[in-house]
């Protein structure tokens, strides 16, 4: 009797261009789709994982090839067809599915390697699946795995330690340029979201106050109030500038917004005080001179992008530390597996002791007369205590890892010195 | 005995140095803990060899340009001591330990023979001017060193390429903060030094000033600190500016103490 197989399918960053993975999201929320693929047919647990980069699916079943097919009409028909998914969608068994899982959930397979971000989602998505009830025994186990994984690789290796993204990069700029961030002020020009991860990851650091100044104010008032911050219009941001320690802009504006000349009087005023400028707008916000005045330091987008590429080569040296963990944990999650196969047997066989104890029992109470209630009692635990005494060891046999038998084997002797197979012969 | 002392205490602010610039390329903290255990041990002999020497020569031993040298370094060891009790600077230890083994060489090298005393400076303003004007130069060489490490990080934050220093030295206003201290500090020193020295010549040669190259030199060192400190309480001047000031200054310090002993001809003669 072979177990179910796990199967993962799905698209990422790698395989899949934007415009199609934008197409293929999660459009009704993991509610719903979680309510649809349990319905599928031949589906026993399943699990669904749905981030900007990648859509992935986990399930277990018996026809693998047939559920699949099934999974990727029900999910993708309205956005791809039959070559998208061979083109686009990979699909990984057993093994192969809990290396990618692994690997997804250390952060080895993302865009930004090392990246934080991924297992938190990967959480959420899961919390989705056991609300919903559709992840059960296998997959409970799988993903939980999946997870102290992922912490073992953060703690063992560097792999999270350096700037990993561009909001990380400014913010460990911040800290080369003010040390300790704890009285600093932070002023975001545009309400972006980028300008908003930058900001959380300020905060996360514990900067003290947030300013938000938009050209439509509502949008400025709601994000401000996230932080605890206040609103501002766009144009009182010179005057601002006096107060804050850290700029990052983010406007839509074709134009540029702040001028050397602009700075260069601010800094005055501010007694000479470092502003630390970041300019994540396409085209840019803020003049390329600012930069060149004393105590005032511009990063913009390429400028960032480059202190994240100069951590990654170390980053790549820690992922080969990092895959080695991930083997690892797949190898024992796949020995767990393995011996989930014995699972039914030790259940047919103990079922099939208790019959023949209850039945022989039955038997032999029914021929003697004036048999107490006690003594009945004493003769039905004799009786399952031989059963049990007996069976001890062929359970062992069948239970624990054998050098020279592998457990295909142990099972099939088992099952045949048991005649599991033919129970109709017994009675 | 106060010899074998100097040769000890600068051989294990050598092995100190060395362990600290290995701490410093490799980032292995272990490497660190060892290197402050050996300044500090260093740093206690340091002060047993000058109170040594202070007894075999009778007389505070600043007088020589070996003896001169030496309490410099002391002083900068010590100066670097009291202010690491209170703030951690990341790596300044590699710079500084680096800079008193320079010294300890340099005075090792130079003569050790003890002058006697010239009947004018028998007085007990001898150790007075003398150690508050080196204390003085001391902590003005931390300011100095942290002058260096302000503008090595940030032409790396600045020019936007990050090669050795980025991850290796602290933030800028950490930088910044430990030049403002130690600017302070020597600053009021260096006062007290310049008026100690005044009144030590008006007992002495009857004049409160006369124009001596070494008296010139350090008024201008004065000037060009007094700047600084101007600027930075009246106008807010930080940053690169204060470093780039404060390592022309320190210059200017040195020079005074000891250029002006070779190359100009003065009262302060200790350099014969």
């Amino acid at each position: 009797m072979p177990r179910d197989t796990i199967v993962l399918l799905g698209v990422n960053h790698k395989t899949t261009p934007l415009a199609i993975r934008e197409k293929l999201a999660i459009s009704g929320g993991y509610d719903h789709s979680l309510e649809v693929l349990s319905k599928l047919d031949g589906i026993k647990e399943c699990y669904l994982l749905s981030t900007c980069n990648r859509v992935e699916v986990l399930f277990t079943c018996r026809e693998p090839t047939e559920c699949s097919n099934g999974v990727l009409e029900m999910l993708f028909a309205d956005a791809a067809t039959g070559d998208d998914f061979e083109k686009y969608v990979y699909q990984y068994q057993d093994e192969a599915a809990v290396e990618h899982l692994f690997m997804v959930a250390a952060s080895l397979d993302s865009m930004i390697v090392g990246e934080a971000q991924i297992l938190g989602q990967l959480k959420e998505a899961y919390r989705y699946a056991s609300n919903h009830k559709s992840s059960g025994f296998v997959l409970n186990k799988l993903l939980h795995k999946a997870f102290s994984t992922a912490k073992r690789v953060r703690t063992e290796t560097g792999i999270g330690a350096s700037a990993v993204s561009i909001s990380y990069a400014a913010v460990e700029l911040a800290k080369k340029i003010f040390g300790d961030l704890h009285d600093k002020k932070v002023l975001l020009i545009g309400a972006g979201e980028m300008a908003e991860l930058a900001a959380e990851n300020l905060v996360g650091q514990g900067v003290a106050e947030v300013v938000v100044a938009n050209r439509t104010l509502q949008r400025a008032v709601t994000l401000a109030r996230c932080f605890n911050g206040y609103a501002v219009a766009l144009e009182e941001v010179l005057g601002q500038l006096e107060q804050v320690d850290i700029v990052i802009s983010s406007t839509g504006a074709t134009e540029v917004i702040l001028n050397k000349d602009d700075v260069r009087g601010v800094m005055r005023e501010r007694r000479n005080r470092p502003l630390f400028f970041i300019d994540i707008a396409v085209p840019r916000d803020l003049d390329a001179g600012i930069n060149e005045l004393d105590n005032v330091y511009l990063y913009d987008i390429d400028d960032l992008n480059n202190v994240v590429e100069m951590n990654k080569s170390e980053r790549d040296r820690e992922a080969v530390k990092a895959e080695r963990i991930v083997a690892e944990e797949k190898l024992k999650f796949t020995k767990w597996l393995e011996n989930l196969v014995t699972t039914p047997t030790i259940i047919e066989l103990r079922k099939m002791v208790d019959e023949v104890v209850m039945g022989e029992y039955q038997k032999t109470v029914n021929r003697i007369n004036g048999l107490t209630e006690s003594d009945k009692r004493s003769m039905e635990k004799m009786a399952s205590a031989i059963a049990k005494k007996l069976m001890h060891h062929p359970l062992q046999y069948l239970k624990t890892d054998h050098h020279c038998v592998n457990q295909t084997e142990r099972i099939t002797v088992v099952r045949a010195l048991f005649n599991l197979d033919n129970n109709e012969s017994m009675k | 005995m106060s010899f074998l002392l100097f040769q000890v205490s600068c051989i294990i602010y050598l092995l100190s140095a060395a362990t600290y610039l290995f701490f410093f390329l490799s980032e292995k903290k272990k490497f660190r803990k060892v290197a402050r255990w050996l300044f500090f041990i260093a740093a206690v002999l340091h002060t047993l060899n000058i109170l040594f020497r202070y007894i075999e020569a009778g007389h505070t031993p600043i007088t020589s340009h070996h003896e001169t040298i030496s309490f410099f370094a002391w002083a900068t060891a010590w100066s670097y001591l009291s202010f690491r009790w209170r703030y951690t600077v990341k790596n300044l230890g590699t710079f500084v330990s680096t800079l008193v083994v320079v010294l300890m060489l340099v005075a090792a090298f130079s003569s050790r023979h003890i002058i006697p005393l010239a009947p004018v400076y028998q007085s007990w303003w001898l150790p007075v001017h003398a150690s508050i004007s080196l204390v003085a130069y001391a902590f003005l060489a931390l300011s100095f060193l942290g002058s260096i490490m302000y503008l090595l990080q940030e032409r790396e934050i600045k020019q936007k390429r990050f090669g050795l220093f980025y991850s290796r030295l602290p933030s800028l206003e950490a930088l910044d903060k430990l030049n403002h201290h130690c600017l302070s500090v020597g600053f009021t020193l260096l006062t007290l030094g310049l008026v100690t020295g005044v009144l030590w010549a008006k007992q002495a040669w009857g004049a409160y000033w006369h124009w001596d190259p070494k008296e010139t030199w350090s008024l201008i060192t004065w000037f060009l600190y007094a700047g600084v400190m101007h600027q930075r309480f009246t106008v807010g001047w930080r940053g690169r500016r204060i470093a780039v000031i404060s390592i022309i200054a320190f210059v200017s310090a040195m020079f005074t103490l000891w250029g002006v002993s070779f190359l100009l001809k003065g009262v302060h003669t200790y350099a014969s």
